[in-house]
């Protein structure tokens, strides 16, 4: 028998940019009135994990989010896809440094523990899609005294332990670490299932558990964001299908990366 | 002084963005009154590293060994790092913007309560220490305060140029077998799987000369073979696009982007990919694009040096076809 383990889920919401990216009017964030919002790539994997690393053993997989009123739409969709529980700091996320968010998490974290639901492992995005701070888990490591596993593409309970998985400079690389832990996650290891019908109305039906930030945010030090100049296009159109190839040619000719040798070969 | 980490490849070289990151060090140290540029290596240091570094105008080497440290840990090897910030007093601690760059630079932040800054373009001065640093996958920028003592960041690939210093330094290395503090080895790697033969394309991808790329564009999983050939005729290493990944299509090892490979060969030819800005971000330091694209508003073809506009599956066989005619492979 597997004992049930509690997961915790860290996500983010923030815009889900694919095309032209709009700042805000102060600089400080980015607009995504326009684009709509979604969760990061990373978080979206770490909850697939979150859910079915608590599947196991009939364990819980809460999801938190540190953000505004609107940001309850991440926590529905984490909760449509197999979490359990949700919980929402309520704030404004620019506002928010990495280091307040890390403090944030691991008041929740304490919280729960005190409350009889300790979190045996937390799961996080290796970054966020907007900011990219790239070290709210390992701060939140520190916060907790708990060991961390950065950028691991598959976790796995065994037993007291969690194994986490993921690519080194010089291949895979595997850790075992003792429960309770951190681990980040990137992005690949496994496939984010979507939301099915039931899934969607079972996720309303979940009361999610609000709460107020600890502390007063000190922010992250940023001054401003600002976008790159815009290059105008210098694009030379070589034709249109298959008989373009000739000029095709004379251009990888001009470049040199067809080497006579490799026409020796 | 100046502490910035080397990371070496498998051979015991330094890998390019670490020699980026210590010209971006000197160019710290020019603005400071030529404050002493340090860096921290784990592992050996051959003459070669050492007579590379000299010519970076390195002071120290300061090489971190011991059995403590043969296996990673994130947090074992940044008490490492601050043991030798400690030992030699440092104002600035940077390394490269790569996975591990990243990771251990938040850890050293952590532990010394200061700011970390990823993946760093440039600064604009240093009392105040003002940087500006990609964000958004690289598509916009910010402008960040990293006042505190020590300054804590990473320097993205490819954001300065890796030159050798006028005036070379000793690169005199100094021996440090720091001791750990057991919970710092707790996430330590247990075992490596070195990448099967015929799947070792990952480290390929980021050094290729050439990267065909493709994406949703291409159709299907077994449509590569014209993209494939394409490859093979030039040398190169395939690359793809998230979507290509997310759809089983082809391994994730080979993704381009943001949550992929950050690719800066001397030619890339997107084929049937948009160039989302996610992609882009990847993609975006080739120094020639050739574009292939039905579409002739796609961003990746407005942004290209090149680009061919029709169906990939016509145009990449004639391609082929003309190299193969051209007697580049016979
Ligand atoms: C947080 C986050 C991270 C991401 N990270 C990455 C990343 O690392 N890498 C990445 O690639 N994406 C990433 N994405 C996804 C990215 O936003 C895009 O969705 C993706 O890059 C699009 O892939 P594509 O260009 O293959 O597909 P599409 O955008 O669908 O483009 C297909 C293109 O193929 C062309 N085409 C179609 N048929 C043909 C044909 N027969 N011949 C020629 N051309 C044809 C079309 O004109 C079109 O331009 C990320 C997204 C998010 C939100
Ligand atoms: N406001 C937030 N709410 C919940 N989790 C967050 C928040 N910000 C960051 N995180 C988590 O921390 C990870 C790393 O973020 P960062 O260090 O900011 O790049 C993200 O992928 C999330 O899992």
């Amino acid at each position: 028998m597997v004992p049930p383990v509690s997961v915790l889920v860290c996500v983010k919401r923030v815009p889900d940019i694919t095309e032209e990216i709009v700042l805000s009017e102060d600089g400080q964030s980015v607009d995504g009135r326009r684009s709509g919002f979604t969760m990061s790539a990373h978080e979206e994997c770490a909850v697939e994990l979150a859910v079915q690393a608590a599947g196991t053993g009939g364990g819980e997989a809460t999801v938190l989010t540190i953000g505004d009123a609107e940001a309850v739409e991440q926590l529905r969709n984490a909760l449509a896809v197999g979490c359990t529980a949700a919980t929402h700091v309520v704030g404004e996320p620019f506002s928010f440094g990495p280091a307040d968010v890390a403090r944030e998490i691991a008041a929740v974290v304490r919280a729960h523990g005190e409350e009889g639901r300790a979190h045996d492992l937390v799961l996080l995005g290796n970054d966020a899609a907007d900011t990219g701070d790239f070290q709210v888990g390992i701060r939140l490591a520190y916060e907790l005294g708990r060991p961390v596993v950065n950028g691991a593409s598959m976790v796995e309970i065994d037993g007291d332990h969690v194994v986490a998985v993921g690519e080194g400079p010089a291949g895979q690389e595997t850790y075992r670490v003792p429960l309770p832990a951190v681990v980040t996650i990137r992005e690949g290891g496994v496939e984010p299932r979507y939301p099915s019908v039931p899934g969607r109305l079972k996720a309303k039906k979940i009361p999610i558990e609000e709460r107020q930030p600890v502390g007063e945010p000190k922010g992250g030090g940023r001054v401003r964001m600002t976008l790159p100049p815009p290059t105008p296009s210098a694009v030379q159109i070589l034709g249109e299908g298959p008989e373009a190839a000739p000029a095709v040619v004379d251009v990888l000719e001009k470049l040199g990366v067809l080497s006579p040798g490799k026409a020796a070969q | 002084m100046i502490l910035t980490l080397v990371e070496t490849d498998p051979e015991g070289a330094a890998i390019e963005v670490s020699l980026e990151a210590v010209s971006f060090a000197r160019d710290i140290s020019a603005a400071g009154n030529g404050v002493p540029v340090d860096v921290v290596v784990f592992g050996d240091v051959s003459g070669d590293l050492r007579g590379e570094l000299a010519a970076y105008g390195v002071r120290k080497v300061h090489r971190v060994t011991g059995d403590d440290v043969a296996a990673y840990s994130g947090a074992g090897w940044a008490s490492s790092i601050q043991q030798v910030r400690d030992a030699a007093g440092s104002v600035v601690v940077m390394a490269a913007g790569t996975d591990r760059g990243n990771e251990l630079m938040a850890h050293v932040a952590a532990r010394s309560g200061a700011s970390m800054a990823a993946n760093v373009l440039s600064f604009s001065g240093i009392a105040p220490f003002v940087v500006t640093r990609q964000v958004v996958g690289g598509a916009a920028m910010e402008e960040m305060n990293l006042h505190q003592r020590p300054a804590v960041f990473t320097v993205a690939g490819h954001a300065v140029e890796a030159k050798p210093a006028d005036v070379a330094g000793d690169a005199e290395v100094v021996d440090h077998a720091p001791s750990i503090a057991p919970e710092d080895l707790v996430a330590r790697v247990v075992s490596i799987a070195e990448p099967a033969s015929g799947d070792d394309e990952s480290g390929a991808l980021t050094s290729a000369r050439v990267v065909v790329g493709a994406g949703r564009g291409v159709g299907g999983p077994d449509k590569f073979g014209d993209v494939l050939e394409l490859t093979e005729l030039l040398g190169g290493a395939l690359g793809v696009s998230r979507v290509v990944t997310s759809a089983g299509w082809r391994p994730h090892h080979e993704q381009v982007g943001q949550t992929g490979s950050r690719i800066s060969p001397d030619l890339y030819v997107p084929c049937g990919i948009s160039g989302a800005i996610q992609h882009w971000a990847g993609c975006s330091s080739a120094k020639t694009i050739l574009a292939i694209n039905s579409d002739a508003e796609a961003p990746m073809v407005t942004r290209a040096t090149y680009a061919v506009i029709g169906d990939l599956h016509e145009i990449v066989p004639a391609i082929n076809e003309e190299i193969r005619r051209r007697g580049y492979a016979g």
